[in-house]
């Protein structure tokens, strides 16, 4: 069996003498020659700057071929995929040069997807579990059951033990949808993997300037001066970002700093590696911006006149010495300060993170303590600054964007009685009958509107089933579970997950692969899986990390007997009685909801982050165009999308009529608002202990108040005597809303923000950004000890939260962290992707093409370790976790980890504690590869402001098996 | 035309760039319908996991004094004017002397029986099929797709999520590589190149 990286090399004794030889290459500059010669060919797309020669067609077979684009469905990157289609049949894939951010690249699970349409592995119909049995059974069959066991739970228990996990592999039509039908459902327990992804920068990073979304670009990096990664592999996880990257370090010589527990892909690129102990992030961070306090290197300026509260900051980070950096982080103090120096030197850098950041118990606290770095010094509003979040499904920003969220309705309106009253009118529904939907919870003698509650996220469904019902914030427990697009493997605490899959009353798995949902539990009954397709077999827009829309083209019909998700979503809503009010404003074709029609409801509702000008005709109009953009500002030059910015990031304020461009970088005041420029959002307030909090004396380019200002109201225009530039028809819509109360959120018209743009000001307001944000647990970002901690001598400086209710759940931290497991568990536990697999890896261990290339579960162990436990590269051995899980997996010795931290990828599903679980799959849909799931071992924990789990530091033993 | 006059058509593997991702590898299988276990292309690494570590995408080099023709007991071998070298799959024997003589390991031999008798040799074909008519079924199914005769280069470096892999003209694929290098710095070189074309640099 081939084995990747523990071997490295391929197989074949001619592999020896290809690598001694390399040992001995060098080549010497003086022999640099040029060679002469005629250029020809379609190498111009090699460099940056897109376009081949002369696309000929190919020839294979009769019948036309037509070219399909698409955007690949893994990460966030959003590569253009075009497909050639010949009768009906996906029958080649050719780069997408014209995209402006790939530029005809792939990595590995891009070069595959057409094997999308070969779907060998799918699950091919509706199955019902009989007698511990799948057995195939009608769609007709399939959602009455399901329906009528639904209902049945309603009725004893309430809607809320119904619950609805969505997805980030919805386009954002369905995740519109999905969020939408849980409304009309009634319950709040509707979550996807944003959750357990980037939650807690969301909310660290909304709290700290209003939006909590990647700032710029990957295409931006091409203006950065220094590149700064920290928990974050883009190399494996992003690959097609590291051609923005790379271009930067060589064509900028712009450092690239790589901050990581593990010597990743990426580090191998970079020019400082700085290796630091899993959990403690915000004391690095700490540890740099010491040295750019103590030596006065920060922008005084920007924090003058842009930032909020950071004398309190300065005054933490005072304790972060490097001595006392080094001692919980392990990062010596001379290199934090060359890093320090580096990013100084070399402005404006920008800063890169993903899961290695958020996924702890302070989460929260590490994506603002990133945040506070680049106010510090001074790269926010910039190209080439910014946060730089990379998002990790192809559309988990618009999913969350949407809100396929347990605490807001689409567009971060949130819960409260005035973001349902505000999504009715966009409805056209009556209030009153979305509010008998839902539960009204008597608790203690105190009624409860469950319709203003956070539901349970979905790293905790768990719990909603396993806990003591008197326990839960709730009227009963979980009692059906719908996996809509969603691998569990990529959860932690898979024992207790298995458990509580079993205690359901029902369990459904809507997806086009069974996933691990489909074999992990013992049930006999009451389980079923359902066929969705992929997204290459339906259209509609996603949104990449950057926040550009892109719109897919369909590239095949739907394979099998699966239904595209909103077709499901309509077929549930019929058999629950409110499909006419649901689709009130949308067209049916048969079954299919129009997607068109879904785009233009959510542009008449979502004016918090300006997802209203991206209309399905300017959508396509860019895909069609993508060739007039500018690789690098991503803005077209001439042709029909003149001075647009490649897939309306947005905000792209106003209705779609008003043409605004969208906002390549945010918060960039040297721009006129109305050509995508912008400000901090003024959204924590005007003041603060008598500070103000709106910006002193900036001000975006061309805007008409030359100072801070508050959010946009009627009652704002009205003062600046600025309502008479409304048109009739915006001023009754205001009138209809809330009068003079009516702001740029509510306002149906859009007049509001058009006439403040018309002015060159921002609709949110002008404030500053807060680097203290009170309504946190951590108003200021402290570094706190995970809960399995290694370092019980840090535990007493940096302890852990109380435990809390919260999210309708219990959840436990100090109860946790008092026990010393390390005697028994002394190696740090930590986890991340493989370029080849993506999420739980369902779809991709299904694929030959990449499955091949990654045949076997693996956990990597440093060499020193290896030895004092016996452990010989390639064996197979026991890890165990300290809430009693073991997996068995092979041992990879290597140095890619330090001393006493093991590393193991969470792609991996299909064996539990030993025990291969294939002939559990439905017959010819088991994946390829299976493996041991990390998340078997891995621990409770979770973070105090998102409930995100707890992946990345934890404890195990290994022993060889 | 994507190679044409005095083209010679090269790869170029740019080792500060190459990220290990394995699109080349799957970009290859997915055009050609390479089967499992079959590599045109492959990625390795060395010193893995260590300070220094470089990846580089390996396949036929398309050598210009190409030992794999040299060795060939029955002559299955022959070079484009471009200089790709492609061989027949009928005339094949099997006999493995091009896998001992090619510098890359390129040669690959799918299990033809048992005893480990090897079936026909298989390679990159720098996607330019065989000797069969350009783009027929038969070249299709023995070599894999025919870009160079649809007008376009290897899907491999096309697809390559950094640009690390090169292929075209070599020439042009020289200009390329030597605009990063002079923005850059040299770095760890044109992997190959020495052994390939009997020339350290492009």
């Amino acid at each position: 069996m081939l084995r990747k990286k523990t071997n490295g090399v391929a197989k074949g004794s001619r592999a020896g003498s290809l690598l001694s030889s390399l040992a001995a290459k060098t080549l010497d500059r003086r022999q640099f020659l040029t060679t002469s010669g005629v250029a020809v060919g379609g190498l111009a797309a090699l460099s940056l700057s897109s376009g081949r020669v002369e696309a000929a067609a190919p020839t294979t077979g009769g019948g036309e071929v037509v070219v399909k684009k698409s955007v690949c469905t893994h990460c966030s990157v959003g590569c253009t995929v075009e497909a050639e289609v010949q009768n009906g049949t996906w029958i080649g894939q050719e780069p997408g040069w014209d995209s402006p951010f790939n530029l005809g690249a792939h990595c590995a699970k891009g070069a595959s997807v057409r094997e999308h349409a070969h779907g060998e592995r799918r699950l091919k119909s509706p199955m019902k579990m009989v007698n511990g049995q799948w057995q195939k059974i009608s769609w007709d069959t399939a959602i009455n059951e399901i329906g009528d066991k639904m209902l049945e739970i309603r009725e004893q228990s309430g809607p809320d033990s119904v619950y609805w996990l969505g997805s980030a592999k919805f386009n954002n039509e369905q995740a519109y949808l999905f969020r939408k039908f849980a409304a009309y459902w009634g319950t709040n327990n509707v979550d996807h993997q944003a959750r357990i992804c980037h939650s807690t920068t969301v909310a660290g990073v909304a709290n700290t300037w209003g939006y909590g979304a990647m700032t710029n670009s990957y295409n931006d990096i091409h203006n950065s001066k220094a590149i700064f990664i920290i928990g974050g592999n883009p190399a494996e996880a992003h690959p097609v970002s590291l051609l923005h990257v790379l271009k930067a370090k060589e064509e900028n010589n712009a450092p690239l700093i790589v901050c990581d527990p593990r010597f990743t892909r990426t580090a191998a690129h970079a020019d400082e590696f700085v290796r630091f102990r899993p959990g403690s992030d915000v004391a690095l961070v700490w540890g740099i911006l010491w040295h750019i306090f103590e030596n006065g290197w920060e922008d005084k300026e920007f924090i003058r006149t842009r930032v909020w509260g950071m004398d309190e900051i300065r005054e933490e980070v005072k304790r972060w010495n490097p001595e006392e950096v080094e001692r919980v982080t392990g990062a010596p103090g001379a290199q934090l300060e060359r890093v320090a120096r580096t990013l100084v030197n070399n402005r404006p850098g920008t800063v890169i993170w993903c899961m290695g950041g958020t996924q702890h118990t302070n989460g929260n606290n590490n994506t603002r303590a990133y945040c506070i770095l680049q106010l510090a010094l001074g790269n926010m509003g910039v190209a080439g600054g910014g946060t730089n979040i990379f998002r990790g499904h192809d559309n988990v920003q618009g999913a969350t964007d949407l809100g396929v969220l347990a605490d807001t309705l689409p567009g971060y309106y949130g819960l409260s009685a005035g973001a349902w009253a505000h999504w009715s009118r966009v409805w056209e529904e009556d209030l009153d009958y979305l509010k008998g939907r839902f539960a009204v919870w008597d608790k203690n003698g105190k009624s409860k509107a469950m319709m203003n509650e956070k539901g349970i996220p979905v790293s905790r469904w768990i719990d909603g089933v396993l806990e003591a019902k008197e326990n839960l914030e709730q009227p009963d427990n979980t009692r059906a579970m719908v996996l809509w697009g969603h691998a569990p493997n990529s959860q932690t605490r898979m024992t207790e997950m298995k458990e509580a899959m079993e205690k359901l009353d029902l369990l459904v798995v809507v997806d086009p692969f069974p996933t691990v949902s489909a074999v992990l539990h013992d049930r006999k009954e009451g389980a079923y899986l359902l066929p969705t397709t992929t997204q290459f077999e339906t259209y509609g827009s996603v949104t990449a990390s950057n926040r550009s829309l892109q719109w897919r083209e369909k590239v095949v019909e739907p394979l099998f007997d699966s239904k595209v998700d909103h077709e499901i979503m309509k077929l549930f809503a019929d058999k629950f009685g409110f499909t006419d009010r649901m689709f009130r404003n949308i067209a049916i074709d048969g079954d299919e909801p129009s997607i068109e029609d879904i785009t233009r409801e959510f542009n008449r509702g979502m004016w918090t982050i300006g997802y209203t000008g991206q209309s399905p005709e300017r959508l396509k109009k860019h895909m069609k165009y993508q060739h007039h953009f500018d690789k690098t500002t991503l803005r077209a030059v001439g042709g029909p999308c003149d001075g647009d910015f490649y897939g309306l990031p947005w905000p792209s304020w106003g209705t779609p009529e008003m043409n605004h461009p969208g906002t390549a970088n945010l918060y960039d005041m040297s721009l006129p608002v109305s050509e995508g420029g912008l400000t901090f959002r003024a959204r924590f307030g005007v003041e603060r202990d008598g500070e103000s909090l709106l910006a002193d004396g900036v001000y975006s380019k061309n805007s008409e108040i030359k100072d801070g200002y508050p959010e946009f109201t009627m009652q704002m225009l009205m003062d600046l005597g600025w309502d008479g530039d409304l048109t009739a028809e915006e001023r009754a819509s205001i009138e209809a809303v809330a009068g003079p109360e009516t702001n740029w959120k509510t306002d149906l018209s859009g007049g509001i923000q058009r006439v403040a743009i018309k002015h060159e000001c921002a609709p949110f307001g002008n404030a500053k950004a807060r680097t203290v944000v009170w309504n946190f647990p951590d108003p200021i970002p402290l570094h706190r000890e995970p809960l399995y901690t290694n370092r019980r001598d840090l535990v007493k400086d940096y302890p852990t939260y109380e435990d809390k209710t919260f999210w309708r759940v219990p959840t436990l931290y100090e109860s946790i962290q008092k026990n010393d497991f390390s005697k028994e568990f002394p190696i740090i536990l930590t986890s991340g992707r493989l370029v080849e697999y993506e999420g739980g890896g369902d779809e991709t261990r299904s694929n030959p093409w990449l499955a091949e290339l990654q045949q076997e579960m693996f956990i990597e162990v440093n060499p020193r370790d290896a030895n004092n436990l016996n452990i010989r590269d390639g064996n197979d051995v026991w890890v165990s976790g300290p809430e009693g899980a073991r997996i068995k997996v092979k041992a990879m010795v290597t140095e890619r980890v330090g001393e006493g931290v093991a590393f193991m990828p969470f792609h991996f599903g299909g064996h539990y504690q030993g025990k291969d679980l294939r002939d559990k799959y439905p017959k010819g849909a088991d994946p390829i590869v299976l493996g041991e799931s990390t998340n078997t071992v891995q621990t409770y924990g979770y973070d105090s402001v998102t409930q995100m789990q707890e992946t990345k530091a934890t404890l195990c033993s290994i022993m060889p098996a | 035309m994507a190679l044409e006059g005095k083209a010679r058509a090269k790869f170029l593997v740019d080792a500060e760039r190459c990220i290990e991702c394995n699109a080349c590898v799957t970009a290859c299988k997915n055009e050609n319908e390479v089967p499992w276990g079959i590599n045109r292309r492959r990625v390795v690494t060395i010193g893995d996991g260590k300070p220094g570590e470089r990846s580089i995408s390996v396949a036929c080099m398309h050598c210009s004094d190409a030992p794999c023709m040299a060795v060939c007991p029955v002559d299955v071998f022959y070079q484009t004017e471009d200089g790709i070298v492609l061989h027949s799959k009928d005339l094949c024997i099997g006999c493995g002397y091009c896998f001992y003589a090619c510098p890359f390991g390129a040669p690959q031999f799918p299990q033809a029986g048992n005893f480990g008798s090897r079936g026909k040799m298989d390679k990159c074909t720098f996607c330019a099929g065989g000797p069969e008519e350009d783009n027929s079924t038969a070249e299709f199914t023995k070599y894999g797709r025919n870009r160079i005769a649809e007008g376009k280069l290897p899907i491999c470096a096309e697809m390559c999520s950094t640009k690390a892999l090169l292929a075209g003209d070599g020439s042009e694929v020289a200009d390329i590589y030597r605009q990063r290098v002079v923005s850059r710095g040299f770095g760890s070189g044109a992997w190959g190149w020495g052994t390939a074309y009997g020339k350290k640099v492009p």
